[in-house]
Parts: structure tokens; sequence; C-alpha cells
């Protein structure tokens, strides 16, 4: 094997909590190497650090035999490692040619050489394959596609030793996925080595060289990509099955909460038909961009879904809601995935927030102290802590900020919870607190929808399971059917039938 | 259990009352220093006379209050009073009728014009800046065009309004004003249409996924304005005596300073109508106060102006010491 590129040894990153842990990467010049992981488990940080994103906590990294610890994100840059990351940066209104030199535009005295960086941009652009985009382009007129491939043009333009690309083919058609996976080979060829981070198997197999594991922050395995079967990669990614806490005690009902059928939305939601029942807790599995979250604000009517049919209950309707408020008289609640965003006023008080979704009130007029009192009885049950209901949820933690969010729904005394990451970035404790709120809600006959990217809590808390990729569901599995494994699988998308 | 059940008084119940006392303090120290400044300002005729002049501008500021705490804006408000005016004037002098009438109609046709900028605002998804900028030419325009850009004098029959009342001193017009803003402020702090507006102020989207529709209450904050430019036209005629179709430019910008030194944020989801009225207060004993000291009026213009960047300042000040502690 040829001498390392880049050598990273013991890098370790701290946030709130310990997101990288004592990881070791080697990455051979030309080489082409897979960095996977469920979510989570710190792949981007992993790509933020060596692209001078973010700082490292503790840990060494060498580049070409020098210390790299790159100040920002130009600094890196400049030392020749390039970064292609999930989202878009590109700015729309600009021309392809513009965004592909932004910082470093061809000039005389401050005036822009036209000539040569359109020259350069169409050198730039066919070696991603582009020859047929014109760099005058307004680059917001392209396909997400073909935006992705200018990025990634982008990166090129400058020197580059190492080139990450992050999840580069989440938004690629299949012709444009093999006109990229060329270019990454010609890069290798030409010895730039290649960090791959991607959730689909299928595509490392064919295209990278080696492959490490993460799980929850710590490299769990390394291997070479044809001593490997993608059995093992998942196995690797999943971990050892964690055993329940506490027994898990069904509440399931014969009576149907709710019934989704062929519901659709673009090509996030494809479909989809499920149906849960009075008290029962149905898990949704699947990768981020799975469609998971667009399912429920479909369901809600947070966002209008353009076919498919909603029945709640015994209602003889089966109109899909076209507003969150139908939803909601209908008995439906939604917590959302960012709560910051879409849940919570956070300059106000837990006593508004909580209840916004059910303002008691006679002819408009707030009842003030039936709503403290009633506020504080349900912030009791769930042991909020706050100093006062007048207090600002913004000086909440996020635990507790988000059993604001949930006694917001109980509030409005809904049938059927739509539940999407409803513990995300919360401790322990609020989450067994919260996980008991579920039982109790399903032992009361209500219905549960939970998305969460924590297989094992889904395996814990639901009756039954179901696993979507690419806008589907998948597969579908009942408690004592399933296994970590064979969700995952479902869910990867990679080895199901 | 019982750790988390209130054990100190509401932070944002004191934060509230702290924000009036400050603001009633700079008040008390402008009158104080005026009235040590100017022999003839401490006196029963020159607090009438303030009492007098800012009922108008004060039920325009309390419209454009409620409109800001939605997270809108309402530029329109100085234009929409002149043709409010205009229809008066009209309404009095050419159709003959009453002023009791007259102010029915106007105020109808402030609240057609809020209907228009809210409906356009809300239905289209235009910010409400660029749509009540245009309201702002629309109703001047209209204004001019229905009284032939002429002055309509009316003369005595519109006075009753801004007359002195005998023992209270003070006019009907300030009474009526006093009333909207205590209405108004009971209508934000006690109902639901209040809670709604300052919870679709401050995140539109969080309301909205809660199940509530946020439009029609987006679209009444614009009404309630416009009806409320129609009241203050009717106050001002009746000040004035005149329907001037040339009335109140510029007063959207001085009701804007009035909600701003009284806290509200020009980003939404928070202010307060009471402490709008104190932000009126000020800007007018400034006013008086200078002019009783014999400040010029360039000179008053560049105080006023520093006052109002001051008290926004204070105002980012406060929460910035408020959340540090």
């Amino acid at each position: 094997m040829k001498p390392p590129i880049v050598s990273v040894r013991g890098l370790s990153k701290d946030y709130a909590v310990r997101v990288l842990d004592g990881v070791d990467l080697d990455l051979a010049a030309g080489e082409i190497h897979a960095l996977i992981g469920a979510n989570g488990a710190g792949k981007s940080t992993l790509c933020r650090i060596l692209a001078g994103l973010t700082p490292a906590s503790k840990g060494e990294i060498t580049l070409m035999g020098d210390d790299f610890r790159p100040s920002d994100k130009r600094d890196a840059e400049d030392r020749g490692v390039q970064i292609v990351q999930q989202e878009l940066n590109l700015l729309p209104s600009l021309t392809v040619a513009e965004n592909l030199f932004l910082n470093h535009f061809p000039h005389r005295y401050g005036w822009i050489d036209y000539q040569k960086l359109h020259a350069d941009a169409e050198v730039a652009l066919q070696r991603v394959g582009l020859q047929a985009v014109n760099p005058r382009t307004p680059t917001g007129t392209l396909g997400v596609g073909s935006r992705q491939l200018v990025e990634i043009a982008a990166a090129l333009v400058r020197d580059c030793q190492l080139l990450i690309l992050d999840e580069p083919t989440a938004a690629l058609t299949p012709v444009e996925i093999s006109r990229l996976f060329d270019c990454v080979r010609e890069l290798s060829e030409a010895g730039v080595s290649i960090l791959y981070v991607s959730h689909r198997l299928e595509e490392i197999r064919t295209l990278c060289d080696r492959f490490i594991v993460l799980r929850d922050g710590r490299k769990v395995g390394s291997r070479n990509t044809v001593d490997s079967s993608s059995e093992e990669m998942v196995a690797l990614m999943a971990g050892e099955a964690v055993t329940a806490s506490k027994p898990f005690q069904s509440h399931r009902q014969n009576r149907v909460a709710l019934r989704v059928e062929d519901l659709c939305r673009g090509n996030q939601v494809r479909n989809v038909s499920l149906e849960v029942k009075c008290g029962e807790r149905l898990g949704i599995a699947g990768l981020v961009g799975a469609g998971r979250t667009e399912l429920l604000r479909a369901i809600f009517g947070a966002d209008r879904a353009d076919s498919g049919t909603i029945r709640l209950g015994d209602d003889a309707s089966i109109e899909r809601c076209s507003h969150p408020r139908q939803a909601v008289r209908r008995g439906l609640a939604l917590v959302t995935e960012d709560r910051k965003q879409d849940g919570l006023l956070l300059p106000h008080s837990v006593r508004i927030n909580a209840s916004l979704a059910r303002l008691t009130h006679s002819l408009g007029w707030i009842d003030r102290r039936g709503e403290v009192a009633r506020v504080e009885a349900r912030c009791r049950t769930l042991e909020t802590r706050f100093h006062s209901v007048e207090q600002p949820v913004e000086e909440l933690s996020g635990g507790n900020q988000q059993k604001v969010v949930l006694v917001k729904w109980l509030e409005s005394d809904a049938d059927v919870f739509l539940l999407d990451e409803p513990t995300r970035g919360i401790d322990v404790t609020a989450r067994q607190q919260i996980d008991r709120l579920f039982e109790d809600l399903a032992r009361r006959g209500k219905a549960l929808l939970i998305v969460s990217s924590d297989l094992d809590e889904l395996m814990q808390l639901c009756d039954s399971i179901v696993a979507m990729a690419e806008g589907r569901v998948v597969a579908r599995f009942q408690r004592g059917s399933w296994s970590r494994q064979s969700v995952m699988e479902a869910a990867f998308g990679d080895t199901s039938p | 259990m019982s750790d988390h059940l209130p054990t100190r008084p509401a932070p944002s119940v004191g934060r509230v009352l702290a924000e009036r006392a400050g603001l009633a303090g700079a008040l008390l120290l402008l009158i104080l220093v005026f009235g040590s400044l100017s022999s003839s300002f401490l006196s029963t005729r020159t607090l009438v006379s303030i009492a007098n002049q800012i009922p108008d501008l004060t039920v325009i500021a309390v419209g454009l209050t409620l409109v800001l705490i939605s997270g809108g804006i309402d530029l329109s408000v100085g234009s929409v009073l002149a043709l409010c005016s205009a229809v008066v004037g009209v309404m009095m002098v050419d159709a003959g009728l009453s002023i009791g009438s007259a102010a029915v109609i106007a105020l109808a046709a402030g609240a057609i014009c809020g209907l228009v900028s809210g409906s356009i605002t809300v239905l289209a998804g235009l910010p409400s800046f660029i749509v009540t900028l245009g309201m702002l030419e629309v109703a001047r325009g209209g204004a001019y065009l229905i009284t032939d850009s002429q002055t309509k004098y009316i003369g005595s029959s519109v006075e009753m309004m801004a007359a002195s009342l005998p023992i209270l001193r003070v006019s009907p017009s300030f009474l009526v004003a006093v009333a909207v803003v205590v209405l108004a402020q009971v209508l934000l702090t006690r109902t639901v249409f209040g809670r709604y507006l300052i919870a679709i102020g401050t995140n539109e989207n969080a309301v909205r996924m809660s199940g509530i529709d946020t439009r029609p209450y987006r679209m009444a904050v614009f009404v309630i304005s416009g009806a409320l430019c129609g009241l203050g036209a009717v106050m001002q005629t009746s000040r004035l005596a005149t329907a001037d179709p040339n009335a109140a430019i510029g007063l959207e910008l001085s009701a804007i300073a009035a909600a701003v030194i009284g806290g509200t944020s020009l980003m939404g989801g928070r202010g307060s109508v009471v402490n709008t009225f104190f932000g009126v207060l000020i800007i007018a004993v400034l006013q008086t106060g200078l002019a009783s000291v014999g400040a010029s009026e360039p000179i008053k213009r560049v105080i006023t102006g520093s006052v109002i960047v001051v008290a926004a300042l204070l105002d980012v000040w406060r929460s910035h010491w408020q959340s540090r502690t």
C-alpha cells in the first residue's frame, strides 16, 4: 500500500455530548474510501472537521506528512481538501461560471476577465461530464442533479488532494450517477484521494476500495470492500441488539384509528398505505430523506398531498386534510421534527405555548385562571421543570421544551398522534418520561405514529414497525418478527427482495 | 413534585411592568425638564392642549401597533386618514350629511382600504411593506381626486369632537382615543384574537402547525388599522374644521416612532398598546416642550429623531441585560 495522503489519529469532537470518539483513518493516494454508519453516527462531523468547517476537540490529522489543523474552510481548500456537502451551496441567481470561480475570479485590477472565466468554466464542466451546459446559464435554472455536478466541478477547479463527497448521489438520476462515478474514478487515477459518504451500499461496492464504519461516534470496523458482504456492513452499522429495559405491553385494540391509502406527494411520498389501530404504537423507520417527515406532514395537511385517502376512526369522510386546522378538528396532532422552527413560540411563556392548540374561551375571552390551572396540571404529570408557567420556553432545556410541545397536544385531546423524532436531542431521563407518556396514551386508546432514526427506541416502544425508503413503505414488521438487521436492511433498500 | 410550581413572580409579567415603569419615568422626566426650562410649560393649558392634539395620532398608532405585533406593517395609515378626511369633507359639505353619518362612512372607507391591503397581503403572499406602500399612493391620489385637490372648509358643525368639555377640559376625541387604547389593550391581552396575533407575529408556522388558520387574523388586523384611520380622520377633521387632502403626510412615520418608543418589535410578536400610548405622549410632550423653550423647527426634528433611536437602543440594551440575569 502507498503511504497515506491523509492520516487521522484519535479524532474526537464534543458538542453537548461526544459525537466523535477517538477515530483513526488512513487514506492512500488515489484511494476511494467509503465512510458509512447510521444517522447520527458521526459521519458528517468527521467530514466537517476535515474540511475545516468545525475544529476537532482532540486528536491529530496529517496531510502529506504535515500537521493539518485547518482554521476554516478556505484554509482547508488552500491546502487541497475540498468538500461537496449534502446541501447545495450554489447561488441560484449567478451563472454557472460565476459559481464555479466564486472565491477566485480571474481578474485584472478588480475587473472580471469574463473570457478567461468562461473558457476555464468550460474545461471544469467537461471534467464532470457537463459539457452540454453553457457556463453563462443562471445556476438556478439547472436541475438538482446538474447542480450537484456543478458543485463537484467547483471543488475540482481548486487544487485537490482529498475530495470529500457527502451523499453526492442522493439527488442524482442513474445516468448522472454513472457520470459521477466515471469522474471519481478518473480523479482517483490522477492520485486524488476520495472520502465517499453514502447510505447506498450498492454504490460503495461498485466504487470504493475500502470502507470504514462509524457507530455512535466510534470506529467499529474497517475492511476492504471485496472482502466484505453487505450483510456484514449492515451488522457493523447496527451493532449488538440492546435488550429492552422494560417489558413491552401492547394496548392495541381492534378498532382502526387511522387508515391512510395510496397517499402520494411528489416523489417524496409514493403510494403509502398504512393502518394504525387504537392503542397501537406504530414506528416508521428509514433513512433521512426516505420520506418519513413528508408522510407525516402530508397526513396532517401541512403539505398538500396529490392523491390518496385518509380516514379517521369511524368517520365517513375519507378526505385528505388540506390545512392543519382541518387535521386538528379531525383529531390529529403533529409533533414536528424541528420544535424551534415550527413547534414553539420561543420568546413566549410555557402557558401561551401549551394552550396554543386549544385555547378555551367564552365568546373570545380567554379564561386565564383555568388556562394556568390546566397547563400546570398537565406539566406536572410530565414532570416538566420550570420556575413558573410564565417563564419563556426559550429558557428551558431541550427536553422540557419538547414536553411543552407534547402538553400542547395533550390539551388538544387528539386521538392520533403523529410524532416526528419526538426524543431527538433529549437526555435519558426526559426520554424515559416521554416513553412512559406514550405508553399511557396507548393505554387510553390513542394511536401513535412514531418516526425515529433510533431503531433501538422504535423496537423498544412499538407494536409494529414499517420501513420506508425513497418515499415508499418497503417492509412491515410485527413485534416478535423483527430484528435490527432485518429492519435496517429494508431501510437501506439493499438486500430486500 | 412541587419544585416546578410557581415559586417566584412570573418573569414576563415583571418585565412588562418594568418596561411600562421605564416609559412612565421617561415621560415624567421630560415633563419636569421642560417645566423647569419654561415657566409656561407646566400649566393646565399646555397639558390640555397636548391632550387635544394627540387623539388622531393615538388611534392610528394603536392600529399600527396591532399590525406590527402580527408581523406586518401598514405604511398607508397617513394617506388612508387623508382619504377618509376627504370623504368626511365631501359628505358634509357637498352631500350635506350630519357628522354622525359622515363618520360612519369614513370608518367604512378606512376599513375597506384595510381590507384591500390585508387581502392582497395575505392571499397573494406579498410583503405588507410593498402592498401598503402601494396603498399609500393610491389612497393619497384618491383623496386628491374626490376633493379636486381643494381643502374643504366644513366649519363649526364638525368641531364638537375637538371642543373642550366643561369641567374635564379635554375633548371628546381624547376620551374616545383613551377608550380605544383600553379596548385594544384588552383585545390584545385577554382575547383569543389578541393571543393569536402575538403568536402569529412570533412564529406563524408554529401557529399554523397547531391547527389554526392564520389568514383571517392577519387580514382582520389590517381592517382594524384601516377603520382606526377613519376614526383618526374624523378626529383630525374635527380639530382643524377642514378636510385637507394634504393632511397627515408622514403620519405613518410618527406612528411607527410611537410604537418603537413603546417597545413594539418591528419583527412582530412583541408589543403593547398601552406602551405605544406612552410613546405618543412622549413625542407630543417633546414637540410641545421644545416649542415652549423656543426651539426652531429644524432643532425639534433633530432632537425628536435622536429620541427615537435612543429609545430603540435602550430597548435593545434592556432585553440584552435581562437575558443575562
